[in-house]
This record gives structure tokens, C-alpha cells and sequence, in this order.
């Protein structure tokens, strides 16, 4: 390494991968259920689609974290979004190939996907 | 897809209890599970709270387990690292509040807490350059190369009113100051690491915790003075900080941040570490060079000044760890933010090795300032069992003792001179109503006596002499005249002696002396010692009404000095005794007294 911008360079790269630490509670939360039920319904491919989907667009202010059962097991995986100041949004049945539209549409842009949400699914 | 860090603290304390093996069993059923592409396992330095060791932290959820066991890692990786349900039972207590968990920093133990010198030990992996430089690592390096000339350098450090940490309090930028404008072929910058206080290893966390922090320092340092090369002087007994401070620095030579032109600026700088066999007298900093040097550790006189003649009689920069881990901060964030903690005359914060009667144990770092009660009652979480707060201990054998009525002294270079104590290198020994101030004067006189180096006669005969002394009084033969001369010897050795530990061994005395001096006395008028602990003086006794003649204590005896028949009260034959306390620990009714 031979100038200044080399070391910068290094420095945001090696940031990135330490978010994970940032226990900061203004960041926005999603939590995926990890219960037995949920594994089986295939949560954990869900669960690593969002910590990608999230490292990948650099959201330095998101939080992916799993939690136990939430109680509706008929529509795991479920998915809770968490925007400091909003209302908890909780998707249901959610594959790999909706994370994609979460994080856009909801986490970057703030418009919660309504079709995917447990409400609309319930209906 | 990395989405939850575990870092397991692999400092000293926790590797002694066991952590490296919570490591590998962590690793093993992650990899059982199928988790090894989704958490990554770290290894920190020391968190500080040793206590309570070994701890981890879990993110993203921040979750703080303590006294971790090896049989908890598999609950750990299915329940949490899996299902994301927290192992409550193995969260530290005070994390757990109603509803939530609290982060760490919201405890007792951290909420007064100012990490400046300790800021990435428990945080990063020490093994790891990336993660230091993550964290704005060599940035200080590259501001000082590319933006401010070496005068400049210099500046911000006196600006920033550091002061040695090494014991002396010394102001770093004046030190700098010296030594940069004396012209030689070569300059050193040498870092102290021998940290010879019994209790202390404040220093030893921060080479274990975070040791590119000493690497980046040690090459502002030598920008700043104009020298090219630099020396870690580290005790051999701390085998895991020379691993990882050698790692750091094969790294950072690989990184091109140690080596030929550095950053490209046309700056050269390297360093070795050279280690020393853990002689109190070799943290001395002319004895430390003379080791480094190849020749017995002996002080020599000053001047002249290492500033002018230091390591192979060139002009040398010597500072202790904690003080040069504070140099990239201040770099970083500026001279005024340093100088708005602390006190008038002590900016910053200085990290203490808490030990002794006190629950918390650990390691710990308060902005000057902070007072004594702060320290010990809310940091350290008090002292257990009840027990009453006596004094503590600062400066180790060259410091002081604190008695409770100075509870409420703010912590600083100039209060505790004041009061006959010393900063020192941070060990702060808490002691509890059960320990006798002569004996403590003892045990440090006792430790003085084997570390001096006998090159001068003050030192070497004089500390022999007052440890008589106080083996005299402690025994139960000594008389008022022993104390006044204690008193003067102490002052003659002081007064006389070549380097700092003759110059300061008497301090232990001159402190329990001045607060303690009626415990003193008891022991030479009264023949007692009054908490108990001075064998000579006290003897343990049954009290018949409560004896119920169980002979329980007759059969733990050791050496047979308790007699009397079953059913009726028994006697201890104090020729016998050797004062164990076997019996009276065994003694279900509390019959057996110490008087
Ligand atoms: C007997 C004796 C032992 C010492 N031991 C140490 C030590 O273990 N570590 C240390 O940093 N300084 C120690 N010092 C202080 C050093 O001589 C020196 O003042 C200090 O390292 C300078 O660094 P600083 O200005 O950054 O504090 C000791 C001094 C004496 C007299
Ligand atoms: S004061 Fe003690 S340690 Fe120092 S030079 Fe004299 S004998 Fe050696
Ligand atoms: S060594 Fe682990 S907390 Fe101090």
C-alpha cells in the first residue's frame, strides 16, 4: 500500500463487513421467525436472501435478526420490518425471490409491499 | 452471507478459564449445524470485566453471555446463533432488565466508563489488521504524514496535555518536545511494556486487545522526533500479547505501513520486539534501555536525560503502552476533545486494573477525575460480603494507600500526590476491614527487597532494614522507638537512592503510617492487630457457653492443639495452634473466635 486513498479503500471495505456490530437502535429491524416451525416452512433461506440483499445494497442502518416462534405458525416464514417511528409491518409467507422487493420497495423507499403482507395474505 | 458476528474475549483472564476451548466448541457444532457461512466466531481481547470471564458478545443483538461452559455451546449455537432465542439464563444479570435486554454499555459497570485507550480491545480481532484499520486504523498515521509536519505533530500532543502513563505523569508532548530537535545519526522510540506492579496488567490488555494501536503510535512518535526505529520492550510472561504484537507487526510491515517510505511520504519506520525477564527494575526506563542494549538491567544516573543519550546513547523517546495508545486518538479527534475530559492538570482518562475486595474485578477506564467512591462502589460494583470499605491501594510498591475518609477524592496525577499516593501505572488493590495496613506495608516492602537491583546502598540494605522493622512490629517486638525510626529510614532512603524504586519503596510505609498510624501502635503497645491478620498477634479461643463439645474441631486440627471430652467445652492450646483457622471455619455453632 503505497497512498492515503489505498488505506481508504481498505477501511470501507473492512467496514462493511462490521455493520453486523453496530448495536445501534435507530436502525431499522428485520426479523425473520426461526422457530421449528418457521425453519420448516424454509425461513433460513429467507433469512440469509435479506443479510445478503442488505450487505449487497451497502444499508449500513438495517438490522437482520431472527426470533423465535411468533405465534401464526400456519404463515411462516414470517417476517417482521421494523422502521423506528412506523408502524411493525409483518409479511408472511415470504420466499427468497420477495426479499428482493422488500428491501427496495419497503426498507429504501419506505413503501411497504402490501401483497405480501400477513393482512392482505389473511383476507 | 455473514449475518451475526460472535466475539469470544481471548484476553489473558478468559484464556485462563477457559475461552480457547469455547472457541473450538463453538466452531465445531456452527460448522454441525450448517451455520459456517452465516456467523462468524471472533476472538477479542480483554471485554474487562474479567470477573465474570468467559464472556462473549453476540451481535447483531449485542446479547452478553457470561461464564460461558463448554457444555453451553451447543444450546448457544441451536437456540440462538439458529433460532435466534437468547440463552437468558447465561446473560450477564445486569444486561436483563423488564421487558429488554440492555446493551453492555447501559451497566454499572460501563456507564461511567470513557474507552479512549482501550476503545477496540473486546471489539476487534487483534489478529486482524483489516479490522483495525476498519475502525480508522493507521488513519492517524497517514493525517500526520501527508497533512502535518513533524513540529506540528508535536504540538498536537502538548496541546492535548497527555501525560505519561507509565507512572511518572511526565507531559508526553514536552518529552517529544526534547528529543526531536538533538541531531544523531539514529533516534529510537522504545514502548514500555514490562509492567512489573504485582496486580497490574492494564498494559498487557492493550498489546493483547489492540496492538496495531502501539504500532501506529510508535510511527507517530518517531515521525514527530525524526526517528527510524523502534523497540517494544514486553515481559516474557506475557506470551499471548508478544504473539499478537508480533503478528501486527508482520502485518503491518505486509500492509507497508511499517517499513521503506511509508503512505509514500518518504518516511521510514520499523520496530522489534525485544523481551525482557520481568525484573521490576528493567520498567525503569534507563535500566529497561540498558537491557535492550544486551547488559544486566541497572538503572543509570540521569542525566544524562534519555532525550539526550538514550539507547545506544542516542537520542530516544521512551513511553509506556497506555500512553502511546492514546497518541492515534488524539491525532484523530483533535487536542481539545483529549483536553475536554479530566481535570485541570489531568486530561483524558487512565484505565485502572481493579483488584482486591471488589466484586467486579477487571479492567476498566474512567475519565480523570472520577472519584475513588465511583470507582469502587459503582464501577466495581462494591465490596462483597458486606464488608466495609477500609482504603485501597494505588502505585503498587511505590504508591500509596486511600483511606475511606477520602472516599470522594477525584481521581488525578496531582490529588493523589497530595495525599501521599501516586497515579502509578493503574493498579488499584481494594482492601475491606479485614486487612491489617502493616502487613500490607509488609507485602510490598517484601516485594521491593527482592526486585531491588543492589547497585546503590540506600536501596538495597536500607529496604532490607525497614522490612525488619516491620516484621519486628508485626510479631509482636516492637516498640514506639521502632516506629519513629520506620520514619526516618523511609525519609534517608527516599532522599538517597539512585534510581525511582529506591526513591519511592518507602511509600507504602509513609502512607499507612500517615492513616494507619493506630494500627501501628496497637500492634506495639497493645500486642494486638486489630483486623486480625498478624498471626503472632492474635489466638483463637472457645468460648465455652457455645461450645456443645462436638470435637469436630478437634478432628480438623492439623497439629492436635484442641483437646476436651465429647459433651463438655474444649480448649486450644495456643503453643500448638498455628493460627489456620481450620477449627473455626469447621465450628457449626460459631463457638471459636479469633481475639
Ligand atoms: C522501579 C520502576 C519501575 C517502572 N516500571 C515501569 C513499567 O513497568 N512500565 C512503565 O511504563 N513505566 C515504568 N516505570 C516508569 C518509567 O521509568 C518511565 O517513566 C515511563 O515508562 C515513561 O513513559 P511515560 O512517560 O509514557 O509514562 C518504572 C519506573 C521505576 C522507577
Ligand atoms: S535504587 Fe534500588 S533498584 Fe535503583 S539502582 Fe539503587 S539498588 Fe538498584
Ligand atoms: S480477559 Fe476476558 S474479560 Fe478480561
Amino acid at each position: 500500500m503505497k497512498t492515503l486513498a489505498e488505506l481508504e479503500a481498505i477501511r470501507d471495505k473492512a467496514r462493511e463487513k462490521m455493520n453486523i456490530r453496530n448495536n445501534n437502535s435507530e436502525a431499522i429491524r428485520v426479523v425473520v421467525g426461526m422457530a421449528t416451525c418457521g425453519i420448516a416452512a424454509g425461513a433460513r433461506p429467507v433469512l440469509n436472501a435479506f443479510a445478503e440483499e442488505v450487505a449487497k445494497r451497502r444499508l449500513e442502518n438495517v438490522v437482520v435478526n431472527q426470533t423465535g416462534c411468533i405465534g401464526m405458525c400456519q404463515f411462516e416464514p414470517i417476517v417482521e420490518v421494523l422502521v423506528p417511528g412506523h408502524e411493525k409491518v409483518t409479511y408472511a409467507k415470504v420466499t427468497p425471490d420477495k426479499v428482493a422487493r422488500i428491501v427496495v420497495d419497503h426498507i429504501v423507499n419506505g413503501n411497504p409491499v402490501m401483497e405480501y403482507t400477513i393482512g392482505h395474505i389473511m383476507k | 452471507m455473514v449475518r451475526s458476528h460472535v466475539l469470544v474475549c481471548g484476553g489473558t483472564g478468559c484464556t485462563s478459564s477457559n475461552s480457547l476451548k469455547i472457541i473450538e466448541a463453538l466452531e465445531k457444532e456452527i460448522n454441525k449445524q450448517g451455520l459456517t457461512d452465516e456467523v462468524k466466531v471472533v476472538q477479542t481481547g480483554c471485554f474487562g470485566l474479567c470477573a465474570l470471564g468467559p464472556v462473549m458478545i453476540v451481535y447483531p443483538e449485542g446479547c452478553f453471555y457470561s461464564m460461558v461452559k463448554v457444555e453451553d455451546i451447543p444450546e448457544i449455537v441451536s437456540e440462538h446463533l439458529l433460532k435466534g432465542r437468547i440463552v437468558t439464563r447465561l446473560l450477564y444479570d445486569e444486561t436483563v432488565g423488564k421487558d429488554e435486554i440492555k446493551s453492555l454499555n447501559e451497566t454499572d459497570f460501563y456507564k461511567k466508563q470513557v474507552r479512549v485507550a482501550l476503545r477496540n480491545c473486546g471489539v476487534i480481532d487483534p489478529e486482524s489488521i483489516e479490522e483495525y484499520i476498519a475502525y480508522d486504523g493507521y488513519m492517524a498515521l497517514a493525517k500526520c504524514l501527508t497533512e502535518y509536519t513533524p513540529e506540528q505533530v508535536i504540538k498536537i500532543v502538548s496541546d492535548s496535555g497527555l501525560r505519561g502513563r507509565g507512572g511518572g505523569g511526565f507531559p508526553t508532548g514536552r518529552k517529544w518536545a526534547l528529543t526531536a530537535p538533538n541531531k544523531a545519526p539514529q533516534k529510537y522510540v522504545v514502548c514500555n511494556a514490562d509492567e512489573g506492579d504485582p496486580g497490574a496488567f492494564m498494559d498487557r490488555s492493550v498489546l493483547e486487545g489492540d496492538p496495531h494501536a502501539i504500532i501506529e503510535a510508535m510511527a507517530i512518535a518517531g515521525y514527530a522526533i525524526g526517528a527510524t526505529k523502534g523497540f517494544v520492550y514486553v515481559r516474557a510472561e506475557y506470551p499471548i500479547a508478544v504473539k499478537r504484537l508480533q503478528i501486527a507487526i508482520d502485518k503491518a510491515r505486509e500492509y507497508g505501513l511499517l517499513g521503506k517510505n511509508i503512505l509514500g511520504s518518504g518516511f521510514d519506520f520499523d520496530m522489534e520486539i525485544r523481551l525482557g525477564a520481568g525484573a521490576f527494575v528493567c520498567g525503569e526506563e534507563t535500566a529497561l534501555m540498558t537491557s535492550i542494549e544486551g547488559n544486566r538491567g541497572e538503572p543509570r544516573p540521569r542525566p544524562p536525560y534519555p532525550a539526550v543519550k538514550g539507547l545506544f546513547g542516542m537520542p530516544t523517546v521512551e513511553n509506556n503502552v497506555e500512553t502511546l495508545a492514546n497518541i492515534p486518538q488524539i491525532i484523530l479527534r483533535g487536542p481539545e476533545w483529549f483536553s475536554s475530559m479530566g481535570t485541570e492538570k489531568s486530561k483524558g482518562t487512565k484505565v485502572f486494573a481493579l483488584g482486591g475486595k471488589i466484586k467486579h474485578t477487571g479492567l476498566v477506564e474512567i475519565p480523570m477525575g472520577t472519584t475513588l467512591r465511583e470507582v469502587v462502589e459503582e464501577i466495581g460494583g462494591g465490596i462483597p460480603g458486606g464488608k466495609k470499605f477500609k482504603a485501597a491501594q494505588t502505585g503498587g510498591p511505590s504508591g500509596g494507600c486511600i483511606p475511606a475518609e477520602l472516599f470522594d477524592t477525584k481521581i488525578d496525577y496531582d490529588n493523589l500526590t497530595e495525599i501521599g499516593c501516586m497515579m502509578g501505572s493503574g493498579g488499584l488493590i481494594v482492601m475491606d476491614e479485614d486487612t491489617c495496613m502493616v502487613d500490607i506495608a509488609k507485602f510490598f516492602l517484601e516485594f521491593t527487597v527482592d526486585e531491588s537491583c543492589g547497585k546503590c546502598t540506600p536501596c538495597r540494605v536500607g529496604t532490607k532494614r525497614l522490612l525488619e522493622k516491620l516484621e519486628k512490629i508485626t510479631s509482636g517486638n516492637g516498640t514506639m522507638q521502632d516506629i519513629d525510626e520506620l520514619e526516618e529510614l523511609c525519609n534517608f532512603i527516599k532522599e538517597n537512592s539512585l534510581c525511582g524504586l529506591g526513591q519511592t519503596a518507602p511509600n507504602p510505609v509513609l502512607s499507612t503510617l500517615r492513616f494507619f498510624r493506630d494500627e501501628y501502635i496497637s500492634h506495639v503497645k497493645d500486642k494486638k492487630c486489630p483486623a486480625g491478620v498478624c498471626k503472632s498477634l492474635m489466638s483463637y479461643v472457645i468460648i465455652a457457653d457455645k461450645c456443645k463439645g462436638c470435637t469436630a474441631c478437634v478432628r480438623v486440627c492439623p497439629v492436635g492443639a484442641i483437646s476436651g471430652s465429647v459433651k463438655q467445652p474444649h480448649v486450644i492450646d495456643d503453643s500448638k495452634c498455628i493460627k489456620c483457622g481450620a477449627c473455626m471455619e469447621k465450628c457449626k455453632f460459631g463457638a471459636i473466635v479469633k481475639q
